[in-house]
C-alpha cells in the first residue's frame, strides 16, 4: 500500500529542491518495514476512528443514521455552552501556554547563570512531575477552597474571601496548576538548548556589543527558535492534558469560567450525544490543524537554519 | 555541586584577575568568562583599576591567586588618575554584579520552594495521624462530606511538619484496606508493557522517519504530530467504538493497544534522532552495515539518555492516566490507583496522603536515578565530536 503511495507521491508532487530518485526509492523499500508497527497502531486507534467521526458527524443519530449535511455543525456552533467552552478554551490556551513558555524560559536563563545551588533548584522545578494526580487534587484543594490557606492570606491582608473555584478566578487557579505543572521540563528543554549555543558566536558578538540583551534577542534566541517551537508544541499538548486536574477537581459542570471544550466533549460522550460530539471534535481538530502547520512550518525553517 | 557553589567566587575571581592586570589590552575582556553584565564601561576607567581595592575584595572572597597579578603591578599606580572615581566605579560594578546573583538567586529559590511545597507536603503530611489531618483541613472538606465523621477545625492549617509522627496511614494502607495495593499492582500492570513496548515501537518508527527520504514521510509525520497533539476527548468516541469493535471494551488490552500504539514518543524520538550525524550511517554503510545493524548498532546506543527520558515521560503520563481508563473500564477491579486514589471520600483524607507517597515512590525513585538522563537524553550529546 505505501509503496504505491510513494509512487503515486513522486508523480504527483514536484519540487524544485528534491525529486525520488530510484536509488531513494530502493532505500525507502529497506527502511520502512521499520515504520509498520507504529503505523498500523496508529492508524487503527488514531487514524482511522477520525474517518469515523467525519462520518458521524454528518449523520443525524448513531441508530437511524440519516444523512443530514452540516446540520450538527450548525446546532454545535449555535450551541451557548459549546461557544462558552471554545471561548475558554481558547482563553486558557493563549495565555497558558505562552506563559509556560517564557517563563520556563525565564527560569533557564536563570538557572544558566551559575548562580549557588541551581542542580538543586533544577531538581525542585521538575519535582510537579512526580506528584500523583490525586496528590495534586488535595494540595489544590487545600489551597484554594473557600476556606483554603490562600483565602487565609487575602483575609490576613485585608481581602474579602474568594471561593476560587467556584467563580471568574478559576480560571486562574487552573493557568497556576497548569504552569506549575510544565515549567520544570519547559526549563530542562530551554536549559540544554542554553548549552548547545556555541561560544563562539557570544564571544564574537561581544566584540561588537556589550548589551546582554542584544545579545540575548540577536543570537541565543536565534539559537533557541527549535527549542521555543518544540516546547510550545509540547506545552500545548499538555494544555489538553490540564482537563485531568480539572475533571477531578471540579467534576463534570464546573464553574463556567472553567467549562472547557474537554468538558462538553465528555458531557456530550456521557449523554451518547456521538454526533455532536464528532462535529465538535472536527471543528477542534480543525483549528488545531492549522495552529500546528504553522508551528510546523516555523519549526522546520528555523532547524533547518541553525542546524546545518 | 561543589562547582555550583565556588562559580560565585569564580566569577569574582575572574574579574579580580583581570583588573589588576595592566597589560591586558582593552579590547580582549576576560569578563567574557563571567558571562554576565556587560554594560558599557569606558577603557580607561577599568585599567585604571588600582590595587587598593585588592584588601577589600580579599575581605569578601579570599582569593590567592587574585592578588599576585596585582602585586606586581603596584609600580603602575602612580602613573593613574581618576583612581578614585574608578575605583568607586569598580567597587560599585563589583556590588552590582553581586546583587544581581543574589537577587536572582532569591528569585529561584522563592519559586523553587513554591514548586516543591505540594510534593513535600504530600509526603509530610502522610505521617500525621488521621486526627491531625481532620483538624488541619477538616474545613475544606467538610464541606463536601456527608457522614459527619470529619471534626471541623477553626481554620485551615498549612502544616508542613507534623507534631508527632506516625504510621497509621501507612497501616491503614497497607494492611487494613488491600484495595490500595491491588489498585497499585494494577497500575503496575498497565504501565509496564505501554512504556516498553511503546518505546519499542516508536524506536522503530523514529529511526524510519529518521531515514526515510521523500516527502510523503514528511506528510506522515505531520499526521503523527498532530495526532499526538490531538486532546483526549477528540478521539474518544472513535477510540471507544474501536475498542468495542474489537471486544475489548473492560479488558486490559483497552488500555494496553492504544497506549503502545501512542505516536508520542515517536515524535520525541525522531526529534532525538535525526541530530545523529549521518556521516557515521554513511561510514557504516561503507563497511557493509545493513540497516538493522545501522538501528542496532549506532542508532540504539546514541539514543540511551532519550530513549530514558522519554521512558520516563511516558511512564509518568500513564502512571497518572484518567481518561481513558474512566471510557474504556467499567469494572472497578480493573481500575488503576490514580483513578481509585481520585476518588477517595473526604473522610479518608489522611489516607489519600498517604497512599499519594506510596503511589510517587516509583516516579520519586526514577526521578532520583534518571534526572541526569532526563536533561542529558534532551540534548545530544554523543555521535562525531572529535
Amino acid at each position: 500500500m505505501k509503496n504505491k503511495g510513494e509512487e503515486k507521491e513522486k508523480k504527483k508532487i514536484k519540487i524544485p529542491k528534491y525529486k525520488m530518485t530510484k536509488k531513494d526509492f530502493i532505500h525507502n523499500l529497506k527502511i520502512q518495514g521499520f515504520i509498520l508497527p507504529s503505523l498500523i497502531g496508529v492508524l487503527l486507534f488514531y487514524i482511522a476512528p477520525f474517518f469515523v467521526i467525519i462520518y458521524y458527524s454528518v449523520i443525524d443519530n448513531p441508530i437511524s443514521k440519516k444523512f443530514v449535511g452540516f446540520q450538527n455543525f450548525i446546532d454545535v456552533f449555535n450551541n451557548e455552552a459549546f461557544r462558552l467552552a471554545a471561548w475558554n478554551t481558547f482563553k486558557f490556551s493563549f495565555t497558558a501556554v505562552p506563559l509556560a513558555v517564557v517563563i520556563s524560559l525565564l527560569i533557564a536563563l536563570v538557572l544558566n547563570e551559575k548562580i549557588p545551588l541551581s542542580s538543586r533548584f533544577r531538581t525542585a522545578y521538575l519535582s510537579p512531575m512526580v506528584v500523583p494526580v490525586a496528590s495534586i487534587v488535595l494540595v489544590v484543594q487545600v489551597l484554594f477552597d473557600y476556606n483554603g490557606v490562600v483565602n487565609l492570606f487575602v483575609t490576613f491582608f485585608g481581602g474579602d474571601k474568594i471561593d476560587f473555584l467556584k467563580s471568574e478566578h478559576a480560571m486562574l487557579v487552573i493557568i497556576l496548576l497548569f504552569l506549575w505543572k510544565n515549567v520544570g521540563y519547559n526549563m530542562i528543554l530551554f536549559l540544554s538548548a542554553l548549552g548547545t549555543i556555541p561560544r563562539d558566536a557570544i564571544e564574537v558578538a561581544l566584540l561588537d556589543t556589550t548589551s546582554e540583551w542584544l545579545i540575548f534577542w540577536k543570537i541565543k534566541i536565534r539559537y533557541l527558535t527549535p527549542t521555543l517551537v518544540f516546547v510550545t508544541i509540547l506545552s500545548t499538548i499538555n494544555s489538553f492534558k490540564v482537563f485531568r486536574e480539572v475533571y477531578l477537581l471540579t467534576g463534570s459542570y464546573p464553574y463556567e469560567s472553567i467549562y472547557i471544550l474537554q468538558h462538553y466533549m465528555n458531557n456530550m460522550f456521557n449523554s451518547l450525544n456521538y454526533q455532536k460530539l464528532s462535529a465538535a471534535a472536527i471543528i477542534m481538530s480543525v483549528v488545531m490543524i492549522v495552529i500546528i502547520l504553522i508551528m510546523y512550518i516555523l519549526e522546520n525553517n528555523y532547524s533547518g537554519d541553525m542546524e546545518e | 555541586m561543589d562547582q555550583e557553589e565556588k562559580t560565585l567566587n569564580e566569577s569574582t575571581a575572574n574579574e579580580e584577575e583581570y583588573v589588576g592586570t595592566f597589560d591586558v589590552p582593552y579590547k580582549e575582556e576576560p569578563e567574557i568568562a563571567a558571562e554576565s553584565e556587560h554594560e558599557t564601561e569606558a577603557p580607561a576607567e577599568i585599567e585604571s583599576e588600582p590595587e587598593k581595592e585588592a584588601p577589600a575584595e580579599a575581605e569578601s572572597e579570599d582569593n590567592a591567586e587574585a592578588r599576585v597579578p596585582e602585586a606586581e603591578d603596584k609600580s603602575n599606580e602612580t602613573t593613574i588618575k581618576y583612581k578614585h572615581t574608578s575605583k568607586l566605579y569598580v567597587r560599585f560594578r563589583k556590588g552590582l554584579k553581586f546583587l544581581r546573583k543574589v537577587v536572582l538567586f532569591t528569585v529561584a529559590a522563592i519559586c523553587a520552594l513554591i514548586f516543591i511545597m505540594p510534593t513535600v507536603l504530600t509526603i509530610t503530611n502522610s505521617f500525621m495521624s488521621k486526627e491531625e489531618i481532620a483538624s488541619n483541613y477538616g474545613k475544606v472538606f467538610a464541606t463536601n462530606e456527608k457522614g459527619g465523621k470529619v471534626f471541623i477545625g477553626e481554620q485551615v492549617n498549612l502544616k508542613l511538619i507534623p507534631d508527632m509522627v506516625v504510621f497509621d496511614q501507612y497501616k491503614a494502607v497497607l494492611f487494613q484496606s488491600p484495595d490500595y495495593l491491588f489498585k497499585f499492582w494494577n497500575s503496575v500492570i498497565y504501565v509496564i508493557p505501554i512504556v516498553l513496548l511503546q518505546i519499542a515501537v516508536s524506536l522503530l518508527a523514529s529511526y524510519a522517519f529518521t531515514r526515510l527520504k521523500g516527502r510523503l514521510k514528511s506528510i506522515v509525520f505531520f499526521i503523527y504530530i498532530i495526532v499526538c497533539m490531538m486532546p483526549y476527548q477528540v478521539t474518544l468516541v472513535p477510540n471507544f467504538m474501536v475498542i468495542n469493535w474489537l471486544n475489548l471494551i473492560n479488558t486490559r488490552w483497552a488500555i494496553w493497544l492504544p497506549g503502545i500504539s501512542s505516536p508520542f514518543a515517536v515524535y520525541l524520538l525522531t526529534k532525538y534522532m535525526k541530530r545523529i550525524p549521518t556521516a557515521i550511517v554513511e561510514a557504516a554503510k561503507v563497511d557493509g552495515a545493513t540497516e538493522w545493524q545501522i538501528f542496532r548498532k549506532i542508532y540504539l546506543p546514541l539514543c540511551k539518555g532519550a530513549i530514558f527520558s522519554v521512558a520516563m515521560l511516558i511512564f509518568i503520563d500513564y502512571w497518572n492516566m484518567v481518561e481513558q481508563v474512566l471510557i474504556l473500564i467499567t469494572d472497578d477491579n480493573l481500575y488503576p490507583l490514580s483513578l481509585f486514589l481520585s476518588r477517595i471520600n473526604s473522610a479518608e483524607v489522611g489516607l489519600a496522603f498517604a497512599v499519594a507517597t506510596i503511589y510517587m515512590i516509583p516516579n520519586l525513585l526514577l526521578f532520583i536515578y534518571g534526572e541526569d538522563y532526563l536533561v542529558e537524553g534532551i540534548t545530544f550529546q554523543g555521535g562525531v565530536k572529535g
